[in-house]
């Protein structure tokens, strides 16, 4: 039993990150809350237009990207990398639109051809190329990135002073740089989002807003998941939205929600991970769960306890009015 | 076709025009669903779309609009191809087509016809609030402007479509099926806002499936079913004939058609 459940140290699970330990787990911590205010942020326009699937199809199609990325540039590099996949991320997008749009087939079942066809096609071409000159690349180093070892990355250095770790800091820029856009795009991104037949007839160009959503999500998910694994950014994408639209049917109300529920779920996911001691982006998915999940029950105007109550105890009152 | 379709285009002075169709095809998967529709609407006009379910009346106002892709033929909307008009063109989609779950409240809804007109990065201002709680106050709906859209029963949606699509300000609206699900007083309610709308030069496209109404509510009908059967003033192309080749002679509604004409006589 001990072995499977940790003892439970209040002063090393609760105390230490913010005191001692908090040059690792204060980044750690910050990485978790950037990444799932990023994705949440964009997840929240994706279930609004039921495409919630494409943030976990683009995770996995960008293999192909970072493998022809690799082998046209014969370099690891960042640049290099983000480039792939990002080219591979609107290829999905594009691909999911081809099968749905010229076909009778519906978008979901777009979604599901048009990724796994691409991650075949990443797992064939690093076969192959592993094959000749035993490459360093697979599809572990893309989907299993680590968000423990994100303190231990190289700082931002500028003019003499630290930034904090690379994957923070952009993290950070890619985060800020959703908040802005959707605060700009707002109008447009609702009303293509409710009726893009409306948005065509305001000269809103409901396709352009499409895919420039759809590039953007591929700008988050990328950038994201190198550093922290394909779990955390898939989860987050649906997580802090699904959460929101429990509790409130206003989207800025939602917004507003998703950043909270990125906060809480960062905090008390490294908290889980001290206790059970495991991967801190697994834990923190944990804990989103965990929101949602109470979200769902304890949701004052129609959570599963009130609806209960509605059914048991209230109903009487008013019929005896 | 004894239709007096078009018979005189060139009698309608170019600037008189609100909306020209020219020609116009339009397939889904190569099946065409509108052929060689060619049409002139003179401004100020009510005009009833009528024809059996699939005729292509919600296609026809679709490509009209240049939200499908079209086989063959243009659109002009005053004078100038569809697209560079967009802004005098009001839309009132049918209710079915967006998501009544959606997180936004009736206001929101409204505002967004107000979109058009405000341009990039520009949120809405007082004026487009006032604006929109002016359109709501026109179809009643003020009272609900802070619910959220999906508690609303099926006329008060329609309604929230109808003070959207008066929010927008346009010359020229499509309004698909806009009695659809609403009760006899809204009914009567919307018909006077249609002629309201048509008296200060508004001209106005609206599909309608009841044929008896139809009659007394439009100044024009378009009877469609994949061609343009006919389209003219409605006591003119109001016939058992052309009803008859519109329907293809289906029985349940050919009897209501012979009611409807018998009442005209
Ligand atoms: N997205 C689509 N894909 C394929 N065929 C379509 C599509 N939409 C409509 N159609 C076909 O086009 C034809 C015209 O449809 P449309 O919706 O324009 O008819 P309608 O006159 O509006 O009918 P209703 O009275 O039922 O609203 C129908 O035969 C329909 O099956
Ligand atoms: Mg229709």
């Amino acid at each position: 039993m001990n072995a499977l459940i940790p003892s439970f140290d209040f002063q090393r699970i609760f105390i230490a990150p913010w005191t001692s330990g908090f040059e690792t787990f204060g980044w750690i911590v910050l990485m978790g809350f950037l990444v799932t205010a990023a994705c949440g942020l964009v997840g929240n326009f994706l279930i609004l237009r039921r495409m919630s699937l494409v943030g976990d199809a683009i995770s996995h199609s960008v293999l192909p990207g970072l493998a022809v990325a690799f082998i046209l540039s014969q370099s690891r590099s960042t640049t290099a990398m983000f480039l792939g996949a990002l080219a591979a991320g609107i290829v999905t997008t594009v691909l999911i639109e081809l099968i749905h749009r010229k076909s009778r087939v519906k978008q979901d079942a777009a979604i599901g051809i048009a990724f796994t066809s691409l991650f075949a096609l990443g797992v064939i071409l690093i076969n192959l190329y592993a094959g000749k000159g035993g490459v360093d690349l697979d599809q572990e180093c893309v989907l299993y990135g680590e968000i423990a070892f994100v303190p231990l990355e190289p700082p931002v250095m500028i003019g003499g002073q630290s930034f904090g770790p690379t994957p923070v800091v952009r993290m950070a820029l890619v985060a800020a740089a959703t908040a802005l856009l959707i605060a700009f795009f707002y109008k447009e991104l609702l009303v293509s989002s409710f009726d893009p037949a409306l948005a065509v007839s305001l000269g809103i160009n409901a396709t352009l807003i499409h895919y420039a959503l759809m590039s953007w999500l591929s700008v988050v998910v990328v950038s994201a998941f190198e550093s922290v694994g394909a779990i955390l950014v898939i989860a987050m994408l649906i997580l802090p939205g699904a959460t929101a639209t429990l509790l409130s049917h206003r989207l800025p109300v939602m917004l507003g929600l998703t950043l909270l529920h990125a906060a809480v779920s960062a905090v008390l996911g490294m908290h889980l991970a001290l206790w059970l001691d495991c991967s801190p982006a697994g834990a923190m998915v944990v804990a989103g769960t965990v929101l949602f999940k109470s979200a769902w029950i304890f949701n004052p105007t129609d959570g599963l306890l009130r609806r209960w109550f509605w059914t048991r105890l209230e109903k009487p009152v008013i019929e005896a009015t | 076709m004894s239709a007096p379709e078009n018979k005189h285009p060139a009698a309608i002075a170019p600037a008189d025009i609100s909306l020209e169709v020219h020609d116009l095809t339009v397939a889904y998967h190569k099946k065409p669903v509108l052929w060689g529709i060619d049409l002139v609407v003179p401004r100020g006009k009510l005009v009833g779309i009528v024809g059996p379910n699939g005729a292509g009346k919600s296609t026809l106002i679709k490509a009209a609009m240049g939200l499908l892709p079209v086989s063959s033929g243009w659109v002009k909307v005053f004078g100038e191809p569809v697209k560079d008009n967009l802004t005098r063109i009001g839309y009132v989609p049918q209710r079915e087509s967006v998501d009544w779950d959606f997180p936004v409240s009736v206001m929101d809804v409204v505002l967004m016809g107000r979109y058009g007109k405000l341009g990039l990065l520009k949120r809405p201002t007082k004026a487009d609030h006032d604006k929109a709680r002016e359109c709501l106050d026109k179809v009643k709906m003020l009272p609900y402007a802070n619910r959220q859209i999906s508690n609303l029963s099926g006329g008060q949606q329609q309604r929230v479509f109808l003070a959207r699509a008066l929010a927008q300000e346009s010359d020229l609206y499509f309004m698909d099926e806009p009695f659809s699900g609403v009760d006899a007083a809204t009914e009567v309610a919307i018909v006077e806002l249609l002629h309201e709308l048509k008296s200060r030069g508004k001209t106005l496209m609206v599909v309608h499936h009841d044929l008896p109404t139809a009659r007394s509510y439009f100044d024009m009908l378009l009877l469609l079913n994949m061609r343009v059967v006919a389209f003219g003033p409605t006591n003119e192309v109001f016939t058992n004939d052309l009803l008859q080749s519109t329907y293809g002679g289906r029985l349940t509604i050919m009897s209501e058609v012979a009611e409807a004409v018998r009442a005209k006589d």
